[in-house]
């Protein structure tokens, strides 16, 4: 299925990768206006991880540099804390791209399908969309248990006493394994995102 | 003073038995003081926050939000939202803006939010109670009902991304804001000058990639330590977990000796307008604040 809109999205926009991100990733129509000045990889807390920081991420894309781009955990080190934008001399929405940019990778079944944040971004949307607010503690229990029994016990025990003092705190509540927080519109919740996702689909070539 | 009122977005943290349950019991203590009447937003859902984006994408995330804003404006018209969470506000501002600016957004939110029974139209504003408390009532008003001021108490002001960036309090530096300050200050505390004070805290990737997240709150925390603090103060709940409950993991890693109370500004605004350890949600600290504690006992 994903690697279908794969090829159809290689199919329909042949070797302009820069036109592919413009049509279909949040925010994408900014990348032209890159001037390549570098002040968002130099701002951002997480440069040193990225593999490409955004700076280069744009180059790449004008360069078309699909299959890298799209393959790369570099958006996944967004820490959505806006400091590119806000120093872009060029008003980018750089931290939008980053977020657009993951999801089409994603959506697409290109981006790294271990990037532990990636893995995390997912679990979390399942979850609120669930019962339309986070359950914290299914939402961490999730992720400590997301490589199997035997490692997510070996994790749960590491992290035992940061969960004790949450609990002493009563700030997590075990309850919330049974009877979790939610909303009461649920079924509206659920059409209401199902039809976004369809009018999305449309709009950016998702749809079969 | 007169009674004000606003539709309340609480968020999915500040409810009972979650994260932040502590910031909400402290900004219900700092709002009965001053007179400030939340009513919540009713059957308000997640903001989606900043991870939500990669599953959910744009339009789902927006629709989120543009649900709990066509839930005030039908429930609740007229009323300003305020949300005490900063994902809370930057995700609903962000949608507020984002569709206001551009009407094919806007239109296929409407057709989404038709599917739940509801119409967006745009009108209700979006603010932080920091906003709220800052410009709707001003420092010298927030003075007026201090009865302890936290004499001799040093705070660092820790901002962090997202009451701060990309929108910001009207009138503040990205770079260095000091709404924070002069909030700690009106109490009667004192808000030592601190390098680290919009530094992200490594926000959703504390989670997944703590190795990365962690050093971001060693530097936070041991800047606050080098100029002399007692205490961090904040306004969002994700960096007052993050800053405070990894400690210990940071002193794993870093072999540190951390243990700094993070506090919000709410519950210094309790505590200073004479309310007790209870109301200010102070057993609500993982790393408990014994000082603050027996400040509050004090007559």
């Amino acid at each position: 299925m994903m690697s279908d809109l794969n090829a159809q999205a290689i199919k329909k926009y042949g070797n302009s990768f820069l036109k592919e991100v413009e049509a279909n990733v949040e925010e994408g129509e900014w990348v032209k206006m890159c001037m390549q000045c570098g002040v968002c990889s130099g701002s951002c807390p997480f440069g040193p991880h990225w593999a490409h920081p955004p700076q280069e991420i744009f180059m790449m894309i004008r360069a078309g540099k699909r299959e890298e781009v799209l393959t790369s955990d570099s958006m996944w080190m967004c820490t959505s804390c806006y400091n590119c934008i806000v120093r872009c001399p060029r008003k980018l929405p750089i931290t939008h791209i980053m977020h657009g940019l993951a999801n089409y990778a994603h959506r697409l079944g290109l981006a790294p399908k271990n990037q532990p944040t990636r893995v995390f971004a997912k679990m979390f949307w399942d979850n609120i969309v669930k019962t339309g607010r986070v359950n914290e503690l299914k939402l961490s229990l999730g992720l400590y248990f997301k490589d199997g029994l035997g490692p997510g016990i070996k994790t749960a025990l590491a992290m035992k006493d940061i969960g004790l003092g949450m609990l002493k705190a009563k700030r997590l509540n075990p309850l919330e394994l049974v009877k979790g927080h939610g909303c009461k519109d649920t079924k509206g919740i659920h059409a209401m995102l199902k039809k976004a996702r369809e009018i999305e689909d449309r709009r950016k070539g998702f749809a079969a | 003073m007169a009674k004000k009122q606003y539709a309340f977005y609480p968020g999915c943290s500040s409810q009972k038995g979650a994260s932040a349950s502590n910031y909400l019991t402290s900004v219900q203590s700092m709002c009965k003081v001053l007179d400030i009447e939340l009513t919540e937003i009713p059957d308000w859902n997640c903001c989606g926050a900043s991870i939500g984006y990669a599953e959910g994408g744009e339009l789902p995330r927006h629709v989120m939000n543009a649900r709990n804003l066509a839930l005030a404006e039908k429930a609740l018209p007229g009323q300003q939202v305020v949300a005490t969470c900063a994902a809370c506000w930057l995700s609903a501002r962000e949608t507020k803006e984002r569709l206001a600016h551009n009407s094919t957004l806007f239109n296929d939110a409407n057709e989404a939010l038709k599917e739940a029974g509801l119409q967006y139209q745009g009108k209700v504003e979006v603010r932080h109670m920091v906003e709220v408390l800052v410009e709707d009532f001003g420092y010298e008003e927030l003075k007026k009902p201090v009865v302890k001021p936290l004499e001799g108490m040093k705070f660092a002001g820790y901002v962090g991304c997202q009451t701060n960036r990309p929108f910001g309090i009207h009138g503040e530096s990205f770079e260095n804001p000091v709404y924070l300050d002069h909030l700690v200050e009106a109490m009667g505390g004192e808000a030592v000058p601190y390098d680290q004070k919009v530094t992200c805290c490594g926000g959703a990737l504390a989670f997944s990639e703590p190795e990365k997240s962690q050093k971001q709150i060693k530097d936070i925390v041991e800047s606050a330590y080098d100029h002399g603090a007692e205490f961090i103060v904040t306004p969002c709940p994700l960096c007052q977990a993050n800053v405070e409950i990894y400690q210990g993991e940071v002193n794993k890693r870093y072999g540190t000796k951390f243990n700094m109370p993070v506090l919000y500004y709410s519950q210094l605004m309790t505590l200073a307008y004479g309310g007790s350890a209870k109301e200010a949600g102070l057993d609500g600290q993982v790393i408990r604040a014994p000082k603050l504690e027996a400040f509050a006992a004090k007559k």
